[in-house]
């Protein structure tokens, strides 16, 4: 039986915070993602291998088993509509919130309280949708693909829902968060049956990122 | 979609063509005459019945994933039917009316208004068996052995079997006296094991610590045979739990040493996939490299009392069209032998006797000259010194 693991990433911020924490659990890359082209790479550990692909794909290579385990934002965790992925262990990486935003100048008036349907763009389609639902709001969400500061400022919404870290962005555009989704972060995913068939090697690889998680954040 | 392409199927419908299909009833006949040998019988129920008795008994998921159409004749609402373990519960309850213990068997297609998150079908062919009318290890036992000697008789070894139990999370959201929204949220996170966010969950509940305690351990419920001495241990106090707990470790005990010598057994007190329909016991059948289950079954008490007819219920169902693409192929071609269009009688004789004896002919039709192969045909009839053979 093949029993090695296959570790899904992907490229950016997740990839830097995640290879310290793999550092600190033993497992470091054969050689260096961010220079190479490849998309498979072997680590000291010949049982376990890492996978770079976009993420938005990450929940979707756990899901049907082609990646064992993977990183991947809460954001995009809570869009995918899917099912038989474990949810691991918060990385405590990449760090964020998931807001509601509007202009400066539509916010001095606005009440939330007073809200019944707006008008949002986003890329987070499933999560705006059940938020707002939730509270009884109709929305009319725009799917958008980046750069939604933009949105209000040329009249394609009245609002936005998008990852805000520092709130500079929000800030060089005239945006002010009004409600808060959801903190963000990376965590740790897992394929069901991956979980349980190789359970062990999974368990303790697990369990040696969950005592990293824990120095790191000492 | 494009107009132009009326032969396109719908998403999540699709047609078998011949070599499959032939794999696949033959399938269908050997999983069949073994159930037979178990002493299940097999029923037909009908592919659409009114909506009321089709949903009795089911959980809120089925009524979405039922195709629903209004009877021209009764002016009722009938559904497509998404699931056929329910209709032999109503078989068991309504037309048989048997004291004695009632085994029955089916194979037949169901319709599903959404695909699997799998970008599965919506029309599987499910094939199953259920006991009605015996509580206990032993229907249990029975049930869980031919789910494996099925996957076995098919071709499919490498089966692990998953034992969970759903009367586990049952007793403690009963203690908890969880609201239907809590109990939602926190059936999410367990099915998602997500540790870290049941733990933000409870810890701004007002409920006991033990039971706070007691709830997150859930999670870690999963692995080898530790998991049920590690709940013992955190459970000891609960009587309900105990005996869940039981229940699995004897199935267990029995199972390792007789049709599951082999099979690697693993266990998931948390596995709650069927919640609100099962009652009991829970198993199902993983092999490697497959995102989920290829069987499953369990004890399903309740459905029977929606009949009006509280029987014990157990069973389990796959999916054949997911299961012929996972058993290796085992059918050789078949082969066939092509006879040349000719009114000679000796021919015909020729022709019917190799059909009684189990032969494949096929008939060159009037005006045709395709060549054996071009008609599927390994061999040819062929007259020599005024007799036919083959050759």
């Amino acid at each position: 039986m093949n029993d090695t693991i296959n570790i899904a990433l992907s490229k950016g911020r997740v990839l830097e915070d995640t290879l310290p924490l793999l550092a600190r659990a033993g497992i470091t890359p054969a050689e260096d993602p961010n220079k190479s082209r490849k998309l498979i790479f072997d680590t000291n550990n010949p049982k376990v291998k890492l996978t770079i692909i976009r993420a938005a794909d990450v929940p979707t290579y756990v899901q049907f088993g082609a990646a064992d385990l993977g990183v991947s934002g809460k954001d995009v965790l809570m869009e995918y509509d899917g099912e038989g992925i474990y949810e691991l262990l918060d990385l405590n990486i990449a760090r964020c919130r998931l807001m509601v935003a509007e202009p400066e100048s539509l916010a001095k008036k606005d009440d939330p309280q007073q809200w019944t349907r707006l008008r949002i763009a986003t890329k987070y389609v499933n999560i705006t949708r059940k938020h707002f639902a939730a509270k009884g709001i109709q929305t009319d969400i725009i799917k958008l693909y980046g750069s939604m500061e933009l949105a209000p400022l040329v009249g394609l919404a009245d609002r936005i829902v998008d990852l805000v870290s520092t709130g500079a962005t929000m800030k060089a555009n005239k945006l002010v968060e009004v409600e808060h989704i959801a903190d963000i972060s990376s965590w740790l995913v897992a394929n069901k049956a991956s979980m349980k068939m190789k359970h062990e090697s999974v368990k303790s690889l697990v369990d040696k990122l969950r005592d990293a998680v824990a120095r790191a954040s000492q | 979609m494009n107009k132009n392409d009326p032969w396109l199927l719908p998403d999540g419908i699709e047609e078998v063509l011949p070599e499959k299909a032939r794999r696949l009833e033959n399938m269908r006949r050997s999983v069949l005459d073994l159930f037979d040998a178990w002493g299940y019988e097999l029923v037909m129920p009908p592919l659409a019945e009114f909506l009321d008795s089709l949903l009795t008994g089911v959980g809120e998921d089925m009524d979405l994933q039922t195709f629903k159409i209004t009877d021209q004749i009764s002016g009722r609402m009938m559904g497509i039917r998404p699931d056929i373990t329910p209709q032999t519960a109503r078989i068991d309850a309504h037309y048989l009316k048997k004291e004695s213990p009632v085994r029955l068997c089916y194979a037949g297609p169901v319709l599903r208004t959404r695909p699997d998150k799998f970008a599965g079908s919506r029309e599987p062919f499910q094939l199953g068996a259920e006991l009605f009318g015996h509580d206990g290890l032993a229907s249990e036992l029975e049930l869980l052995e031919l789910m494996v000697v099925m996957l076995r008789q098919i071709g499919i070894d490498q089966v692990h079997v998953e034992l969970g139990h759903v009367g586990i999370f049952q007793s403690l959201a009963a203690e908890a006296k969880l609201n239907s929204e809590q109990e939602s949220e926190l059936f999410s996170a367990l099915q998602r094991k997500a540790g870290p966010d049941m733990n933000k969950m409870l810890a701004s509940w007002d409920l006991p610590e033990k039971l706070k305690k007691n709830l997150s351990l859930l999670v870690e419920l999963s692995g080898d045979e530790q998991v049920l001495e590690i709940a013992r241990t955190a459970f000891a106090s609960n009587k309900e739990i105990v005996a869940c707990l039981d229940n699995v470790q004897s199935v267990y005990d029995v199972f390792k040493n007789n049709s599951g010598k082999g099979v690697p057994v693993l266990f998931d007190l948390a596995e709650l996939s069927g919640y609100g329909y099962y009652t009991g016991i829970v198993y199902s059948a993983f092999i490697p490299g497959h995102g989920r289950a290829i069987a499953k079954g369990g004890r399903y008490d309740g459905i029977g009392q929606a009949f009006g007819r509280d029987r014990p219920a157990t069973g389990f169902g796959a999916d054949m069209r997911e299961l012929i693409n996972l058993a290796p192929d085992k059918l050789d071609k078949k082969s066939a032998i092509l006879a040349p269009e000719n009114i000679d009688k000796t021919l015909k004789n020729k022709i019917n006797s190799l059909r009684d004896n189990g032969e494949r002919i096929i008939m060159q039709l009037p005006g045709n000259k395709y060549s054996a192969s071009e008609m599927g045909c390994d061999k040819e009839l062929i007259q020599k010194n005024g007799k036919w053979i083959v050759k």
